[in-house]
């Protein structure tokens, strides 16, 4: 009963995650109360832990939430319950638009949403760098010229993977005199 | 000429590449998409990432997923899917499992916290080289600068969610179409 409940729980979660994995905080919170699956505290500790782990933080969350609850086989119906959401709706939206994908109209559209998908990932870039690079000290400071370093490297060596960054500030971060 | 199909364990192990280095939200996975789906596999142009981030950004579920269930949708169908979504969710899966046990002082450990900050200054520099790359096939006009720049602004001004500014982009674009349309049947 309960795989059933956690697949239902975060099916919700899944088919309301608009927009991000932060809209589904105030479902995270609701689950929280109606199942005593886990406290508030201890939501705030997984979600501290998703932003530290690697893969989609959503992903992290019902992992974590559904292996607490259920071992191996809750975590299998959590996160199969938070990406049935999207199966489903892909698929729906995908045939959609094989359909309509060469209306006039359609195109326009589209030419426009990826000229607001630049201002999105703008605007994230923003957002981390806030929390990145301020307040102003002398870690910041270095932490810029190693940011400035990669973002050279990353332009200039276009063969470079990304996950050698991801390794190279691992390592930078490990030597920083934090 | 017989097109060589994409193969099933190849959406997987890209996917799984991908979300074994996505720290962090799902910008954070743009350069990897770029470099595996764009770059080294041509599954997506760069316009088609694009497309799909927008539809990522207004449909319901986590961008992550939608992103790998329509890529692996277009190069094999629903079983193509269902690979790219099993890559992308299995990093996840099996890190948080292993350190369950350990995660309570995961995120305390200082040796993880110090690794963190370096690896988001990193994340930083690739999420700013994947804008510059993609604007070059985005932003081909005055206008859709102006567009990326208001999308800009509406977030941080008014911190609005990208869901209403999805909606007011598809507004646009539909009174811009009809209202040239009119002209052009004069």
């Amino acid at each position: 009963m309960t795989y059933l409940l956690l697949f239902w729980e975060f099916f919700k979660t899944g088919l309301f995650a608009i927009g991000g994995w932060l809209s589904t905080l105030p479902f995270l919170f609701d689950m929280s109360s109606k199942t005593g699956w886990f406290t508030t505290q201890e939501l705030a500790n997984m979600i501290a832990v998703s932003e530290s782990t690697p893969g989609p933080i959503g992903i992290n969350m019902s992992t974590y939430v559904g292996y607490k609850v259920g071992g191996l086989a809750g975590a299998f119906c959590s996160t199969f319950g938070l990406v049935f959401p999207s199966l489903i709706v892909i698929g729906i939206v995908y045939y959609l638009l094989k359909k309509f994908a060469q209306e006039p109209v359609v195109k326009l559209t589209f030419s426009n949403l990826r000229a607001m998908v630049i201002g999105l990932i703008g605007f994230a870039f923003y957002e981390l760098a806030y929390t990145v690079f301020l307040p102003f000290s002398t870690v910041s400071i270095i932490s810029i010229l190693f940011f400035v370093l990669c973002l050279f490297v990353n332009l200039k060596v276009k063969k470079l993977h990304p996950l050698y960054f991801i390794l190279a500030g691992a390592l930078f971060g490990l030597v920083l005199p934090l | 000429m017989k097109d060589k199909k994409t193969g099933l364990f190849s959406l997987f192990f890209s996917f799984f590449k991908i979300g074994l280095f996505t720290f962090g939200g799902g910008m954070a996975m743009l350069p990897m998409l770029e470099k595996e789906c764009v770059d080294k596999h041509s599954w997506a142009s760069k316009e088609e990432l694009l497309d799909i981030y927008a539809i990522g950004q207004c449909t319901p579920g986590i961008i992550a997923i939608n992103t790998a269930t329509y890529i692996g949708l277009q190069k094999r169908g629903i079983l193509g899917s269902v690979f790219s979504t099993l890559g992308m969710v299995t990093p996840s899966f099996v890190i948080i499992i292993l350190l369950s046990t350990v995660l309570r002082h995961f995120s305390d450990n200082i040796y993880v916290i110090k690794a963190f900050h370096g690896i988001r200054v990193a994340v930083c520099a690739l999420i700013l080289g994947s804008l510059l790359k993609l604007s070059k096939s985005a932003i081909v006009n005055s206008e859709k600068l102006i567009i990326a720049l208001c999308a800009l602004a509406l977030q941080i001004v008014l911190g609005l969610s990208p869901v209403w500014i999805v909606i007011m982009v598809i507004i646009y674009s539909l009174i811009v179409f009809f209202t040239d349309k009119k002209r052009v049947a004069k």
